[in-house]
């Protein structure tokens, strides 16, 4: 099943999908733009992977300091960078590069804690989209990315859906790609993930605890470009959802 | 659920007598070691939200200066180990958490994002020396390096502390902890502490690690890792956040006194350079940075924290396995 949480009537309700777009917890159906889309779920800790498919690392080497993979690359997101599907981000009139990516995140939904991998599966609750923007113009080598390129207000897109794993049969077999404006700029297969799922909650839950609600960002592949104002970008994994975003500049926010 | 009884009982204006809220936060504020009287006379009338997504608030007008009724039930409710203490006047609570040792665990009392600062110390940026301008840096720090102790590492006053079976020692990372009261977007450095709820006590601790080019998931977010407390003390009641005394003891024995005079950003500032491009929530905790020479503690060891005026935070480390 699909899940959501959405702002309409003057209040927050859980959704599921339906063929006129989606029905609320009450009986309500409405169509997919008649409500306000909020994150599919209540994040709790929000965890990031740089570098995690082979062709966007490729993509990035020339202004990569060090290319030691002796682990994974991961960061740290707060709740505050959050916002939903057919939401408007920010872009900088200062930046350079700001681009999108597109990737898979895992939600978890029982607590891990030194999990095996052939045991992660059963601490998934489901998968939903994320486009976790970064600008790259504050790039600095300090717990690189730090939070100013990656932490950003409204620059993390969730949603539009928190499909159930078991609907999911196989996540290291979806097809991802991003439209920027009707144009395919990103395409990519998350059975390239270089650390794959049950290896990243092993890893992860080999020294923290996880719990339910904490949300991994599984890394983009290659084709990250800039993105101006205007742009529509929309972030899809076939069979989990696609997430559409519109960037606005500092105009919108009063700067 | 308490916050909010409480928080319609004031709605409707029947606060029972026979519980004295309001006074009992005004004596123990006062009372708090090092605080001493102060009075202000602010009314703010902030509607503070803690924890951010239950949007459970209380009316500060109504308390007028002292500390947010918020902080005050979490605080009442922060006795892991003595549960009926919710009960008791807050003078018990606080008594207990002066208490030497042997007292029982507290809660965190805050609840929403907790970040630190990097090298926000003009002697820990010195400590690296000129390797700031090698590689894998290659230039000193611009914008503030934050990164965010997660959930997992959030634990209360005289909550043991794991040391993790892959280190033999762990690293103290002694600092204050700003808890914001407001919602902090764009904030300019004048007006950057109005945005403050009040501060506490934060141990960051770490496996120790030398290098700071990737971000430190694995020796800063294990579990427990983040000891805060034992209570936020309210903005009025701390005058100069800059210029507060940091003491760290390890079994007793001072091993290191520093403080916040040092600090690259001091503590507006940095509320100012944070929220140009990220949001603040009341609840959230920033940790304004750990200074250079950060002590070394052990397994079997009690590790204090104290900033006068704030607090003092005592956690004891233990091996795992041995919890």
């Amino acid at each position: 099943m699909k899940h959501a949480r959405v702002a309409y009537g003057g209040a927050i309700h859980d959704a599921t999908e339906h063929p006129a777009g989606l029905r609320l917890a009450d009986g309500r159906v409405l169509a997919e733009d008649a409500v306000v889309w909020l994150p599919p779920f209540e994040p709790g800790t929000i965890i990031a992977l740089g570098l995690n498919y082979a062709d966007h690392v490729k993509e990035l080497s020339k202004e990569l300091t060090v290319t030691s993979k002796d682990e994974p690359l991961a960061f740290l997101k707060s709740p505050g960078a959050l916002i939903g599907h057919r939401a408007q981000t920010r872009r900088p009139a200062d930046a350079k590069f700001m681009h999108y990516e597109c990737e898979l995140a895992v939600v978890i939904g029982r607590s891990a804690r030194n999990v095996r991998r052939g045991d992660a599966m059963h601490h998934v609750a489901g998968y939903t989209v994320a486009n976790d923007y970064a600008i790259r113009d504050h790039l600095e080598n300090y717990y690189r990315p730090n939070l100013r390129v990656k932490n950003r207000d409204t620059c993390t897109v969730l949603g539009p859906w928190l499909v159930d794993a078991a609907d999911v049969p196989d996540p290291h077999a979806l097809p991802l790609r991003t439209r920027v404006n009707g144009r395919v700029t990103q395409q990519g297969h998350t059975r390239d993930m270089i650390t794959g799922i049950l290896e990243l909650i092993e890893y992860l839950s080999s020294f923290m605890t996880l719990a339910p609600g904490d949300v991994i960002l599984t890394g983009t592949p290659d084709g990250v470009v800039n993105v101006d104002v205007g742009d529509e970008v929309i972030t899809e994994i076939d069979g989990i959802g696609r997430l559409i975003n519109t960037i606005v500049g500092d105009d919108v926010f009063g700067r | 659920m308490r916050v909010l009884q409480v928080m319609n009982r004031m709605k409707k204006r029947k606060i029972p007598r026979d519980r004295p809220y309001i006074e009992d936060v005004a004596a123990s504020c006062r009372s708090w070691p090092g605080i001493g009287a102060r009075p202000a006379a602010r009314r703010d009338g902030w509607w503070p939200a803690f924890p951010r997504g239950r949007r459970v608030s209380a009316p500060v007008g109504v308390i007028g200066e002292l500390v947010m009724l918020c902080l005050l039930e979490q605080s009442l409710a922060h006795l892991q180990d003595a549960p009926l203490a919710t009960e008791a006047p807050v003078a018990h609570w606080q008594a207990l958490a002066a208490a030497d040792h042997g007292g029982p665990r507290f809660l965190p009392p805050t609840r929403g994002t907790v970040y630190g600062t990097l090298l926000n110390h003009h002697d820990a940026l010195a400590e690296l020396g000129d390797q700031v301008n090698a590689a894998p840096y290659k230039a000193p720090p611009k914008a503030p390096i934050l990164y965010i102790k997660p959930r997992n590492t959030v634990v209360g006053h005289r909550v043991p502390v794991v040391v993790p079976g892959d280190a033999s020692e762990l690293e103290i990372g002694a600092t204050l902890g700003v808890v914001i009261g407001r919602t902090a977007s764009r904030v300019d450095e004048a007006q950057a502490l109005a945005f403050v709820a009040g501060y506490t006590v934060v141990n960051d601790i770490s496996v120790p690690h030398a290098s700071l080019y990737r971000p430190a998931l694995r020796f800063k977010c294990r579990d427990g890792f983040c000891p805060i407390g034992p209570a936020v003390v309210a903005r009025a009641l701390v005058p100069d956040p800059d210029a507060l005394d940091i003491v760290v003891a390890i079994d007793g024995e001072t091993v290191q006194r520093t403080g916040t005079a040092g600090l690259v950003r001091p503590v507006a500032r940095l509320i100012a350079d944070v929220t140009e491009f990220m949001t603040l929530y009341p609840g959230d905790v920033l940790m304004v940075g750990v200074a250079a020479g950060a002590p070394r503690a052990r397994a079997g060891q009690r590790v204090t924290v104290t900033i006068p005026g704030v607090g003092q935070l005592e956690s004891t480390l233990v091996a795992e396995g041995a919890a």
